[in-house]
């Protein structure tokens, strides 16, 4: 019993983790239709930030998770304005292959400058400790991360579902052209849900450094993961994204308590057997 | 990507016995660098050896990425399960080196059959995971069954016999060099034939439109299982090919890193022409010898780099830069 409960909360902090991650990546594949797989160069420049903010600034947790994310979006913008426009709209293989171009760059950028060595984001007081929640102990940090997801997913459904812009983004995915001719700034809408998408992703890679470690092949290790929970899930659905990461997340703990010496063996056995039973993921929409 | 590169080989059909020269000399090209290359670099022939093997499997790549449109990046399973397969044999008795490259491409034959036949039923975003999680797949499993294929140590000790009874494998590579050069010359006229076959047109047009290649009455899945089939077959030699030369056969000859390279090189020499996927290797291939020397982390930002520019800039690759300077001195726009 004991056992089981450790690994479900093990597995829903890290299925929330890949969550906070990938559903900004889901948004960019599902809305506008490029094949991010720099997506995760992002996340571990936040991850570099942060880490830079809380040891060698002296700031608090809050406040560097906040400078990650803004600091992310800033170096993002140029790249979004001069790279990533030009390949809107083209062939995915063009896309994978600029975008893993971009990845081999911030790798070798970041090596040359931070150095190859693994960067921990010091825990605050609070989150470092197990909390007694009456019947056991669990650790204060899954339980942030956990509540981290959820008021991602929450806060993305309000966005989305209940806002003026959420009408002008689902306009936009439905049928950029009309949209565009009854008056939505369409460029302005796919630069907004760019910024969230790596935003997301630099919250995701600080509170999920615990799980993911920050070194310079971040990048490249976890892309194939982010790549494949998206296409799991079904680009560009939320509640998509939701259930593929909980049930990868699942898949992989569970593998990696239980089997330890198989690794990775058990996701992408699941991977393979998922995509074959639904091709557009769990909740994609037809094309 | 479709259009692009595929407009200027279709599109025109030149007169067959001028292609007969054209081949006939682009051939003759190929042997003369490879015996430069044994005469100029008589230090670094394994490193050439590598790169005939390497370029046997961006061959491979080319033929179901540039001719049949199938994006992949798991395409080394098939490379591992060429170098695999010889090297088990190797160990367990089999020490003739042809029959080792037979075994390795019937190996890689028998992946491409089980690779397609599992890749080929999605398409767009979801094929490329496939693909990925394939590869990722063949890697934990050479990974574990370790008293196989020597799991994370590699499996090594392959004492090949000499070739044809008579030429020892040497120490400086000469004998392995010569016959991954024969083996490339072989290989490459045969792709020559197949991609100039009926067949091989088909491929191009599922490439270009499937669903009306569909309406004309022939079947798309059996040509690509087949394409991928012949692909397994080219990545398989290239695999034994590996594992003849280096006597080793490492993990890293079924990973993920490997397929995205042989694919950067694809791209950098031009997708659906079977020069640029030589090119593309020699050239990615010298270049990461002599920068990777200095420091493997500027290695990867050049090669980012690069493949942001030729992405950008030369969406065809190096030989369709090569021939739009061509045409346009021939004034031809």
């Amino acid at each position: 019993m004991q056992t089981i409960l450790s690994i479900a909360i093990d597995a829903l902090a890290f299925g929330m983790v890949l969550f906070i991650i990938c559903i900004g990546l889901s948004l960019t594949m599902g809305l506008m239709r490029v094949v991010n797989l720099a997506h995760g160069a992002f996340a571990m420049i936040a991850g570099y930030i942060a880490s830079y903010a809380a040891r060698d600034l002296g700031l608090g947790y809050a406040a560097s998770i906040f400078l990650a994310i803004i600091g992310t979006i800033v170096i993002s913008i140029p790249l979004e304005r001069f790279l990533y426009r030009r390949i809107y709209g083209s062939p995915e293989l063009t896309q994978v292959l600029m975008t893993i171009g971009l990845t081999f760059c911030v790798i070798g950028i970041t090596n040359y400058f931070m150095g190859p060595t693994l960067k921990i984001i010091p825990l605050p007081e609070a989150l470092s400790q197990p909390l007694d929640v009456g019947f056991r102990t669990i650790a204060a940090h899954r339980l942030f991360v956990i509540a981290c997801g959820a008021a991602v997913a929450g806060g993305l459904w309000y966005l989305i579902e209940r806002t003026t812009f959420g009408i002008k983004l689902r306009a936009t995915v439905d049928n950029a052209a009309m949209s565009d001719a009854l008056g939505v700034r369409t460029q302005v809408v796919y630069a907004i849900s760019f910024a969230i998408a790596i935003g997301l992703a630099a919250l995701g890679g600080v509170v999920g450094a615990e799980f993911l470690p920050i070194e310079p092949y971040y990048a490249l290790r976890y892309m194939v993961t982010f790549l494949v929970v998206v296409s799991v899930g079904g680009a560009g659905s939320i509640p998509g994204a939701l259930i593929a990461c909980l049930v990868l997340g699942f898949v992989d703990t569970t593998g990696r308590y239980l089997m330890p010496d198989f690794g990775n063996f058990f996701f992408y056995a699941a991977v393979i057997l998922i995509v074959c039973l639904f091709p557009r993921g769990f909740l994609g929409r037809a094309q | 990507m479709h259009i692009m590169a595929q407009a200027g080989t279709v599109s025109a059909m030149p007169d067959a016995k001028s292609h007969l020269w054209r081949d006939a000399a682009g051939i003759a090209l190929i042997s003369a660098c490879g015996a430069a290359g044994y005469w100029l670099f008589p230090d670094n022939l394994a490193l050439l050896t590598r790169i005939v093997a390497v370029a046997l499997l961006v061959l491979s790549i080319d033929l179901v990425v540039g001719y049949c449109g199938v994006a992949t990046l798991g395409q080394a399973a098939l490379f591992g399960a060429g170098a695999y397969a010889a090297g088990i044999a190797c160990v367990n008795g089999v020490t003739e080196p042809m029959t080792l490259i037979a075994i390795g491409a019937i190996a890689g034959a028998a992946a491409g059959l089980l690779m397609g036949g599992v890749m080929l039923r999605a398409h767009g975003l979801a094929q490329l995971v496939l693909s990925i999680a394939i590869v990722q797949l063949f890697h934990e499993a050479a990974n574990k069954a370790s008293a196989y294929t020597g799991g994370s140590d590699g499996l090594a000790g392959l004492m090949v016999s000499p070739l044809f009874g008579l030429f020892e494998f040497d120490l400086w590579g000469r004998t392995a060099y010569l016959m991954g050069l024969v083996l490339l010359l072989l290989v490459f006229i045969a792709l020559k034939f197949v991609v100039a076959s009926p067949f091989g047109m088909l491929c191009r047009g599922i490439k270009q439109d499937p669903v009306r290649i569909r309406a004309m009455g022939a079947f798309v899945f059996p040509v690509l299982l087949k394409m991928f089939v012949i692909s397994g077959a080219v990545a398989g030699t290239g695999g034994a090919l590996a594992a003849v030369s280096t006597q080793v056969v490492g993990l890293d000859s079924v990973s993920f890193e490997l397929s995205a390279n042989a694919l950067v090189m694809l791209v950098l020499g031009g997708l659906g022409t079977l020069y640029g996927a030589l090119i593309g290797t020699v050239i990615f291939m010298g270049f990461e010898h002599v920068v990777s020397a200095f420091n493997p982390f500027h290695w990867m930002t050049m090669v980012g780099a690069l493949l942001i520019a030729v992405v950008l800039a030369a969406p065809g690759g190096l030989t369709s830069l090569v021939g739009k300077v061509a045409a346009s001195r021939q004034g031809k726009p």
